[in-house]
């Protein structure tokens, strides 16, 4: 990268400035060859081996007929301007159970979003380019789901899903949310943190104060949602960009799993097993052996190195 | 909207339809084919069942377009019509249909109602996937624009005769015989205002399905609906919750859409608007109670309790604006006075403020008592902020010299010359010194021997302060380029804003802050440059953001000072002032200090911007308040260096 700069800079003529300052830094030099490896040597391994992993699981569930889950994942790295980046793209969508059209909804959702992303960030995976975007990967998230909203409006109006979708670009996590799928973190040593928010009535009147976690459990209308993919003419998701857990977990799943599966539970099934894929093994079936009353989705992402 | 058969009280019969479904297959334009482009708007010119000559588009909705068209039946005179379109691109011919049937049980409502503040409905007709209603043409615009479109607030007494021929309509829909009709989408988008003034209810719901107690299925607009009606439940009361919502929206501009259900009460509608009268907050909190049984039993209770406010506030004096904490009340601590404006920041160390004036020189001040120290003179004005280390404190000036000089004697100890003049601030880190000149470099500077390790050339000059984390240094320029630069002066990785970044950055978990004059606050990625979030400011910004929580602050030259959330990049507050904001704000505690070039140091509750106090110098301040145990200390272009109790 950096002999691709200054091959660069000689082309352009900026030959000159580039050799005068380094001559200058032969003549004045401050920091012993020494300490310019071990600066070297410290930050290399930072940069350079990260890695993104992943996993997921999906099942009907024990009661339903229908998956109208959807999920999506993708794990490659892309070159950037500053070596090989880590991309990532993890999606569930949950179509609005019970609706008549809930999977064409969760399918839009998931084909139009990662559609919309993977065609902005084409020139970045499949060329070389030196320069970075100049949308953020925010308004990416906003605009993808603006669009996943259109089509879901056009392909099944009336109709609704969920949409958890997380974009891992280097070490930052950038998350658009509606619904009440979740994301959480989580962390070697038995903690879990949801990091997204659920659009659903019984969640606000719990922080409203109507209610408490106890009610909210049998709260009657636990599924109603007052914000998802597909209803509504301002559709205001949650979007926010916060780091990768290191070390640590990224878990995106559906109710069918959090719904039914204790939090402690969770985090045993994925601590415990060997590797990602007998995770999301075992979290399926965790949820299967509670009952699997709906359709269960879910995506374990770790970043490594 | 209007309830079909959600509770069980208040059903409303589909009878059969007044008007025949009449099917025109020659115009087949539009195949709705799944995966094809959003279809295609009609264009002017193309006449609708022989009959409706479109002229221009007036609305667009999530199912189709609203066109103005004029009824051919009537060819001496103009008659304008509104043509409202129904899409049906759905390729589950069952979702089809469905849709076809709730549009056809708007028309059949429609033509059963009459109210000068319903449209009436003249036709209704098929044709292949589109389907249409002919409705009375409304001179007007729709409430939602009024309340955007308008210089402030809209006034009391407007919004109140609205409200009150809302509610006439609503009663008028509620006791609709044999069964009562629930709007059930109360909304300023929803309500036109003609050209009498007068207010039309639009938008009897096309094509949404009506199932309930189904899982999922939301009925209304979130942010207006009240919570029952989120699980099935529509009743009259459901109405007035959202006619409530409607108003609070026209008199608050605060988008319920925007803030999370049920949350008016944390917006009190007084304290964003003061000039509202307490009798119709009242009334307005009464419909927006959370328990149905607490609102207004119905909406002529309501249309009274309105007429009542109405008729008190008649001839209404509104009170004038309760003014703001003067600084009258505030003295300072001890105030300094140089030559020449203070444009720069100042410095504490062990008990001393150093700040650099336009007259040239370093000044050591007692930070206790502003008792004067020494002076350092150099060539040149001083507008940054200077950097201490080892008993040495180290400043650029205009004289292209970066200046060392003992804190103990006040006598130099070296300097360190640039091929043009310096406002870049000093940065230490690493054993360097990092600053950036007008002479289009990045310098690094051995701290010990005073000569430069390495300088990185840029495209402009570089005035902003370097910034350094995870071994890199990073420094923004004058034509907006941003670099990335490894302790060996290799450029890491570089971005480009679209003017200059005079704005120094701030860095935190990982993540840059920095404003440009592009009118951007903009956060990237600190190991790759990729950006994360773009936040659009009034205008042009060469404020430093403050990072503080999850709160990014910074001010910007349309005189706000903006609070924006880091993780989302949502708006929190804006405050704003009477002029240029070009220093940066600071957190100290719970407040937020900020000065303007309208003259003031303004102190703000950093969580809410709500304004603590104000301090008046008598000159614009450019630089960037120091707080230090609960001292402020703020230089002024008036020449002089104020300190307050924080």
């Amino acid at each position: 990268m950096n002999k691709l700069f200054r091959w660069l800079s000689r082309l352009f003529g900026n030959n000159q400035s580039s050799s005068a300052t380094t001559q200058e830094i032969a003549n004045t030099a401050p920091l012993t060859e020494q300490q310019i490896q071990s600066i070297v040597t410290n930050q290399n391994p930072r940069f350079d081996l990260q890695q993104l992993v992943s996993a997921c699981g999906q099942s009907v569930g024990k009661q339903r007929d229908l998956n109208e889950d959807s999920l999506l994942a993708i794990t490659t790295t892309m070159a950037g301007n500053s070596g090989n980046l880590p991309f990532g793209l993890y999606i569930v969508a949950d179509g609005m159970g019970g609706h008549q059209f809930g999977e064409v909804a969760s399918n839009a959702a998931i084909r139009t979003v990662a559609g919309y992303i993977l065609r902005k960030f084409h020139p970045y995976l499949f060329h070389v380019k030196t320069d970075t975007m100049e949308e953020s990967f925010q308004e990416i998230m906003q605009a993808a789901v603006t669009d996943a909203q259109r089509a879901i409006q056009r392909e099944a109006p009336g109709s609704g899903t969920t949409l958890t979708a997380a974009l891992v670009i280097g070490q930052q996590i950038t998350v658009a949310h509606v619904g009440d799928s979740r994301a959480y973190f989580i962390y070697p040593d038995g903690r879990i943190e949801p990091i997204t928010r659920d659009h659903s009535l019984v969640k606000r009147l719990e922080e409203l104060g109507h209610i408490t976690p106890d009610e909210a459990a049998n709260y009657p209308h636990r599924n109603v949602l007052y914000r998802a993919l597909g209803q509504g003419e301002i559709l205001d998701p949650d979007i926010f960009t916060i780091g990768f857990p290191q070390p640590g977990y990224l878990m995106i799943c559906s109710d069918g799993l959090w719904g039914v599966v204790a939090e402690q539970d969770l985090i045993r099934s994925i601590v415990d097993a060997p590797n990602l894929q007998r995770a999301c093994q075992n979290l399926v079936s965790a949820a299967n052996t509670a009952g699997g009353p709906d359709n269960i989705s879910v995506v374990l992402v770790q970043l490594i190195g | 909207m209007v309830v079909k058969q959600s509770s069980a009280n208040y059903n409303l019969l589909t009878r059969s339809s007044a008007l025949e479904t009449r099917i025109f297959p020659e115009l087949s334009d539009d195949r709705g084919d799944q995966g094809s482009p959003p279809p295609r708007q009609l264009q002017a010119g193309v006449t609708l069942a022989k009959r409706y000559a479109i002229q221009e588009v007036i609305g667009i909705g999530g199912m189709g377009s609203v066109y103005r068209a004029r009824d051919m039946h009537f060819p001496s005179v103009t008659k304008l019509v509104a043509v409202k379109e129904m899409i049906n691109s759905a390729p589950d011919p069952l979702v089809r249909e469905t849709i076809v049937q709730n549009f056809e049980r708007e028309a059949n409502l429609l033509a059963t109602l009459q109210h000068p503040s319903i449209p009436r409905i003249s036709d209704y007709f098929t044709v292949e996937s589109r389907s249409y209603l002919v409705l009375e043409f409304i001179h007007g615009k729709d409430l939602e624009a009024i309340i955007n479109e308008a210089n402030g607030f809209l006034p009391e007494d407007q919004v109140l005769s609205w409200a009150i021929e809302l509610c006439d309509v609503l009663d008028y829909l509620h006791k609709h015989k044999p069964d009562p009709i629930i709007f059930r989408d109360m909304k300023p988008s929803n309500v036109m205002v003609n050209h009498n003034g007068d207010v039309i209810l639009v938008d009897f719901g096309i094509a949404k399905t009506f199932q309930t107690g189904i899982k999922g299925t939301m009925i209304g607009t979130e942010g207006y609906s009240p919570p029952e009606q989120y699980r099935g439940e529509a009743t009259p009361s459901a109405d007035i919750y959202a006619m409530g919502a409607t108003i609070h929206h026209a008199l608050t501009r605060r988008d319920p859409r925007l803030e999370p259900p049920f949350s008016f009460s944390e917006r009190p509608i007084r304290r964003i608007n003061s000039s509202v009268s307490p009798d119709l907050e009242t009334v307005v909190n009464t419909a927006l109670e959370y328990n149905p049984e607490s609102r207004f039993g119905s909406a002529a209770d309501m249309k009274h309790a309105l007429t009542a406010v109405a008729r008190k506030t008649g001839a209404l004096v509104r009170s004038p604006q309760t003014g703001t904490i003067q600084a009258s009340g505030i003295k300072p601590l001890w105030s300094f006075k140089c030559e020449d404006e203070i444009r720069g920041t100042p410095t504490l160390f062990q008990g001393t403020l150093y700040i650099g004036s336009y007259d040239n020189n370093l000044y050591a001040l007692g930070a206790a008592d502003g008792k004067f120290q020494w002076k350092y003179p150099t060539d040149g004005g001083i507008v940054s902020r200077p950097a201490l280390f080892e008993g040495n404190v180290y400043i650029g000036s205009e004289d292209k010299r970066l200046h060392v000089i003992s804190t103990r004697s006040g006598k130099v100890v070296w300097t360190y010359f640039t091929n043009g003049p310096i406002r870049s601030s000093p940065r230490i880190a690493e054993g360097h010194i990092f600053i950036g000149s007008d002479d289009n470099h990045l310098h690094a500077v051995n701290l010990n021997s005073g000569r430069m390790a390495w300088r990185f050339e840029t495209a402009d000059p570089v005035r902003s302060t370097p910034f350094v984390m995870n071994d890199l240094v990073y420094a923004g320029c004058e034509t907006g380029d941003y670099y990335a630069i490894d302790f060996r002066g290799e450029l890491k990785w570089r971005f480009r804003a679209k003017r200059a970044i005079t704005s120094s950055t701030v860095g935190l978990g990982q993540v840059l802050y920095f404003s440009s004059v592009d009118g951007t606050l903009y956060s990237l990625d600190s190991r790759n440059g990729w950006v994360i979030w773009r936040f659009r400011l009034g205008k042009a910004s060469i404020s430093t953001p403050c990072v503080i929580d999850d709160f990014v602050f910074v001010g910007a030259a349309d005189g706000f000072i903006y609070a924006v959330e880091a993780k989302s990049s949502k708006e929190i507050w804006r405050f704003r002032t009477e002029h240029q904001v070009n220093g940066s704000p600071v957190v100290y505690k719970d407040s937020l200090y900020c000065g303007s070039v309208d003259g003031s140091l303004y102190c703000l509750e950093y969580r809410t911007g709500r304004l603590r106090w104000k301090f008046g110098t008598e000159g614009a301040i450019t630089g960037t308040p120091l707080v230090y145990d609960d001292i402020v200390y703020i230089g002024s272009t008036d020449h002089q260096v104020y300190a307050l109790l924080a």
